[in-house]
């Protein structure tokens, strides 16, 4: 177990002893599938009521269930990217009980053959702290359908007349994922499913949206003094549809048991129902004693049998995991964790930053540039990053021309935003235009439009030919620098007699004014020292009479 | 034309001799005329009969020869025909059509086979009389008296009753191989896994078998081979290739061991009929077979074991039944009540009984003493017929212990559980076995009734066991020695 | 085993069967008789034997993710005891448990 859980803070403090919470957390994740998990029907979210329906997932009489590969692979796969164990023998049995959306009134499921077996999910706490929790196994299950309650007031079994049942959604296939009780924090809590979120859409196992219903999850917890071994009672919290609602539910469920131990009362072992709007967990009925499933092993579906090799070939698929990719770019791009997670999270985001680091950009420049401008430009025009029209090549070589100086970062970030939409033909033409004879770059002064850019190489993509045909590149000699200076000195008398009777912010002002001059191609850095500079020198002279350095 | 077999038939219809629309309405005749006093069917289906009929007519005329064309069919009612009534002679299902059509019967029909009614069964196969049905009583065309065996009851006295060429059953410990033994039929239970289960309403997944009833051992080999063979939409079914078996049935026993099970001793049966079963393996040996005694041990726990594990699988199979999705519903203020309603009312005693039996035996604290145990008495059982068969090609035994029996003589149920004594065994152990017609006994004031003889073989041996029982059928041809009495013509009688 | 009283209330409870008072008594005689003949199960020296799940031993039935048609609604909602609109209508659940 990690250091992070022994030296979780103590949740909570109860007649003076310190008391932590203890948490295990059992997601249920509808898998990325075209089809059902034992028929063909197709498994999407939000058609029409019972338009994919069939014998098999219906339960009509006579029907029999088959099982999906892609379903047991996924499963495998997701199993794989925790290092679990994939046992070489697995079975399907029958989970025995009565409720109007199951089709069978048994539910398809795995008892004690599971797909997977054990393996640890690691995450990243917010305050920059590394945890983890073990599971204990993750299995293959088929959903049921979906009951909506007519008649009461909030659309709750309380108080309803009658249900309405829709079995779109039964037989879809589900993984069950239980983990050991090792998460001692809301915040551990939430980042946990994080971790499995950002693995599971890496992977392509399941979109993992809790609003659509393909992530649902239920916490067990208890208080313990801390240092204490034995489990203190569990309740089990149901009907959190966000991560926040996790959260939240379970910051209000450990004051609520602390409440109640406090005031010397015993926490009771039961279901509670987390209320979105009221902020409270309410308890459940209390379900009968407790079901009685009758398990057993489904005699319609043969067992599943892995061989070593069969293993090697899944693991091979599976991508570059994102718990990797992230633990890369903190440890060896030195990104900040949140950066890194950022990176990852975003779709396209990391293969595109990939490649611009590769192109040789330095890498906190590359994620500024991508979690910034970039990322900007994605939501207002609503084309992903990756699929813009600035190529990783040309975002790097903006970035470089940028550190050798040649041009500001007013102007990379321009020539950014043009490049995003742009409509010239992408090629690859640096090294072209200087092999056809352009004259090197520091030809005519670098803020100023060159016409002497020959009319054949105007037309090519070379993004040195564009700066010197437009003139973008910086100004970085004092002597023009001085010179763009002293013009705003001149035509902004007020601004420079505040600065000097102590208005110090109107610099920012001035140092516009001065990029302004020059087309925003004035070196910022020099411009501001320059000002500085001049009017100093003007300060020790009263008349307001101008001179040169 | 219409006495003629399934493969005697086909001849005349792909050879345009005979349309299979004038068979169809020959036979629909010849139902309106018997079923009256029998009650083999439930429901007819005869225009989709006609309809089917009029399609093989068609497809001959275009130059098709269709394996089975214009061969009457009788469908037990718990396989689902699309857009027939498919009730498992049940009333939770008295009303249900259904919308699809099971995988074995397609393949028949696609063979030119013309589906003329649905026949009565013991309710969700659940008897060894027919007894069980809710929705209809059939008769023993034999005795109208006597049951017709079951649970696939209606099907078996449809065929020995003339009322279809062929018909189609379903075996789960029996449920072919004795109605067919108690109406002289022969009735014929693949290897587990040989034919498509899907579309047949489950009994005991584990157990339940398709299988071909019909006056002649050629005529079930025929449809064998058109249904068997794997099947996507059933994971229990075999990829391995269907040898064809109606081609290559033999005429004797030479070179053949039959072994006889020392536990199956036909010295507690009543004397008439262990002088048949006598003569039965007597005429073995003159077809030139060896008999070999083999040894079954643990034959003798094969009810038992079977009565556990049945009843376990179909308590979760019958779950489904609940009022919500199709069938009857009873309907109650809330759900828990409409469920337990709904299947008070809609089954009857003996599947009430199963159900208690299988939830119990596999509900917490029983799992492991009842269920797994019985699990393990059937690796016992299977163990065993492997150890036998090293020594002989097929196990010859009778398929009941006595004939059909009268109406209402058997209330006790366990007396009815061991009607079952010697089919049972090869259900669990998934082995292909079928009963033959071996002779009669005769009753006072009665006419006689048939007795069937039970060979079974090792698993996907189906080719082998039809080869030995057509050798025994047409050595012996007990089936022609004698034909059901006349039966009244009216329905008045019943 | 010992022979034992079923508590065939209790069962038929999780089998959803209502049962009459005169139906539990003489199922509960019945079901005693039949696990009295069961019973001799226990005799059977079944010992290491591993109990049999499947009698063909198949392994790894799969199928591929390929969509197949679904059944038109309205032939499915047309043999619903009850509906209400593109929905079965059930009776209400209480509890969580039906």
């Amino acid at each position: 177990m990690s250091q992070a859980i022994e030296n979780a803070p103590a949740a909570v403090t109860i007649g003076g002893t310190a008391y932590e919470a203890v948490m295990g957390i059992e997601c249920h994740v509808e898998l990325k599938t075209k089809t059902k998990m034992f028929c063909g029907c197709l498994n999407v979210f939000g058609a029409e009521p019972n338009t994919n329906v069939c014998p098999v997932c219906l339960g009509l009489p006579g029907a029999l269930p088959v099982p999906s590969r892609l379903a047991i692979e996924l499963v495998v796969k997701a199993g794989l990217a925790f290092g679990a164990q994939i046992p070489a023998f697995s079975k399907f049995d029958r989970k025995n009980y009565f409720y109007p959306d199951m089709p069978k009134d048994y539910q398809i499921s795995q008892f004690d053959r599971p797909l997977t077996q054990g393996g640890v999910v690691p995450f990243w706490l917010p305050d920059g702290s590394q945890g983890s929790c073990r599971l204990t196994r993750i299995h293959l299950e088929e959903d049921t359908g979906k009951s909506s309650h007519a008649g009461s007031r909030d659309g709750r079994i309380a108080g309803s007349t009658h249900s309405l049942v829709d079995f779109n959604r039964a037989g879809v296939p589900l993984m069950e994922c239980v983990s050991e009780p090792d998460i001692r924090s809301a915040a551990a809590a939430v980042a946990y499913l994080e971790a499995l979120k950002r693995t599971f859409v890496a992977l392509g196992v399941s979109d993992v949206k809790m609003e659509e219903g393909s992530l649902r999850c239920d916490v067990n917890l208890s208080l313990r003094p801390l240092g204490q071994s034995e489990y203190g009672t569990k309740t089990e919290i149901k009907n959190m549809n966000s991560f926040n609602s996790v959260r939240r539910a379970i910051e209000s469920e450990i004051a609520r048991q602390a409440a109640l131990l406090a005031g010397g009362g015993r926490v009771i072992q039961e279901t509670r129902g987390w209320d979105e709007a009221a902020g409270v967990t309410h308890p459940m009925r209390s379900k009968e004693a407790a079901h009685d499933y009758r398990y057993f092993p489904d005699p319609d579906l043969p067992p599943i049998e892995f061989a070593p090799s069969d293993v090697t070939r899944l693991r091979a698929d599976m991508i570059d995991l994102p718990q990797s990719r992230i633990d890369r770019l903190v440890s060896g791009d030195g990104l900040s964790i949140v950066q890194a997670q950022q990176i990852v999270d975003g779709p396209g985001l990391a293969g595109y930053y990939d490649a611009v680091v590769a192109f040789g950009a330095r890498s906190q420049t590359v994620v500024n540039f991508v979690l910034g401008d970039l990322s900007r430009l994605a939501n207002e025009t609503g084309t992903a990053v990756d699929a813009s029209r600035l190529s990783p090549e040309r975002l790097a070589e903006i970035i470089g021309a940028t550190e050798a100086g040649t041009i500001n970062s007013k102007t990379a970030k321009q020539l950014v935003e043009r490049f995003w939409a742009s409509a010239e033909p992408l090629i690859r033409g640096v090294s072209a235009a200087l092999d056809s004879g352009l004259p090197a770059i520091d030809g005519p002064a670098p803020g100023i439009p060159d016409s002497t850019v020959p009319e054949r190489l105007r037309a090519s993509d070379s993004l040195d030919v564009l700066i010197r045909l437009e003139g973008l590149g910086q100004v970085s000699d004092t002597g023009a620098i001085d010179a763009l200076v002293a013009a705003v000195v001149a035509e902004n008398a007020k601004t420079v007699a505040d600065y000097r009777a102590g208005k110090t912010k109107v610099m920012g002002f001035l140092v516009g004014q001065v990029m302004k001059q020059s087309r925003g191609t004035a070196n910022p850095q020099l411009a501001e020292e320059r000002l500085r500079a001049a009017l100093v020198l003007r300060g020790a002279q009263h008349d307001g009479s101008s001179s040169s350095a | 034309m219409i006495e003629g077999s399934a493969a005697e038939i086909a001849d005349a219809v792909n050879a345009r001799r005979v349309s299979a629309l004038e068979l169809t309405n020959a036979l629909a005749a010849r139902i309106d005329e018997r079923d009256g006093a029998v009650g083999a069917y439930l429901a007819r289906t005869t225009e989709l009969a006609r309809e089917h009929a009029a399609r093989v007519d068609a497809r001959v005329a275009a130059g098709e020869r269709l394996p089975l064309a214009g061969v009457g069919l009788a469908i037990k009612d718990n396989m689902c025909v699309a857009g027939t009534p498919t009730t498992c002679a049940s009333k939770i299902l008295a009303d249900w059509v259904a919308p699809y059509t099971a995988t074995a019967v397609a393949r028949l029909l696609e063979a030119g086979a013309i589906p003329l009614g649905k026949t009565n069964l013991d309710e969700f196969a659940m008897g060894s009389s027919c007894e069980n049905s809710a929705l209809g009583r059939t008769a023993n065309p034999w005795d109208l008296g006597r049951v017709p065996g079951g649970s696939s009851g209606g099907s078996a006295a449809a065929v020995a009753a003339g009322e279809a060429t062929v018909a189609l059953g379903s075996d789960t410990g029996g449920s072919i191989r004795e109605p067919a033994a108690f109406c002289g039929v022969v009735g014929f239970k693949p290897t587990y896994g040989r034919v498509s289960r899907y579309g047949l309403i489950a009994f005991a997944s584990s157990l339940d078998q398709i299988g071909p009833i019909s006056r002649s051992v050629a005529d079930s080999a025929l449809l064998y081979d058109v249904m068997a063979g794997h099947d996507p939409m059933d994971a229990t079914t075999v990829e391995r290739p269907v040898e064809a078996a109606a081609p290559a049935l033999r005429d004797d026993l030479r070179g053949v061991r039959i072994g006889i099970v020392k536990e199956f001793g036909l010295a507690e049966l009543g004397a008439e009929v262990r002088a048949v079963y006598e003569r039965a393996y007597d005429d073995l040996v003159k077809l030139g077979a060896e008999l070999v005694e083999v040894t079954l041990p643990t034959a003798e726990y094969g009810v038992a074991t079977y009565y556990l594990i049945a009843p376990a699988e179909c308590s979760s199979n019958l779950a489904r039944f609940d009022g919500m999705r199709y069938g009857l519903r009873v309907e109650r203020p809330d759900v828990g009540a409409t469920y337990e309603a709904t299947r008070a009312a809609g089954f009857g005693d003996e599947v009430k009984r199963r159900i208690l039996i299988g939830t119990y035996a596999l509900s917490s604290g029983y799992y492991d003493a009842y269920y797994v145990r019985a699990q393990k008495a059937r690796t016992l059982i299977a163990a065993d017929f492997a150890r036998a068969f090293a020594s002989c090609d097929a196990i010859a035994c009778p398929a009941a212990a006595t004939p059909a029996f009268a109406f209402a003589a058997k209330t006790d149920p366990v007396s009815m559980y061991l009607m079952d004594y010697y089919t049972i065994p090869m259900s669990l152990a998934g082995l292909p076995s079928l009963s033959v017609p071996c002779g009669y006994v005769t009753t006072p004031g009665a006419h006689a009734l048939p007795l069937g003889l039970e060979l079974s073989a090792p698993l996907f041996a189906e080719r082998a066991l039809l080869g030995i029982a057509h050798a025994y059928e047409g050595a012996t041809r007990h089936a022609f020695a004698r034909s059901i009495p006349d039966l009244p013509r009216a329905a008045a009688l019943r | 085993m010992e022979s034992r009283e079923i508590d065939v209330a209790y069962v038929a409870k999780l089998a959803r069967l209502a049962l009459s008072p005169e139906e539990n008594e003489r199922f509960a005689s019945q079901l005693g008789a039949i696990f009295e003949h069961v019973d001799r199960l226990a005799g059977l020296p079944v010992g290491d034997v591993a109990a049999t799940a499947q009698v063909i031993p198949l392994r790894n039935v799969m199928r591929e993710d390929v969509p197949r048609p679904s059944l038109d609604r309205e032939l499915v909602l047309g043999s619903a005891p009850r509906r209400e609109g593109p929905y079965f209508r059930v009776p209400r659940i209480i509890g969580e448990d039906a």
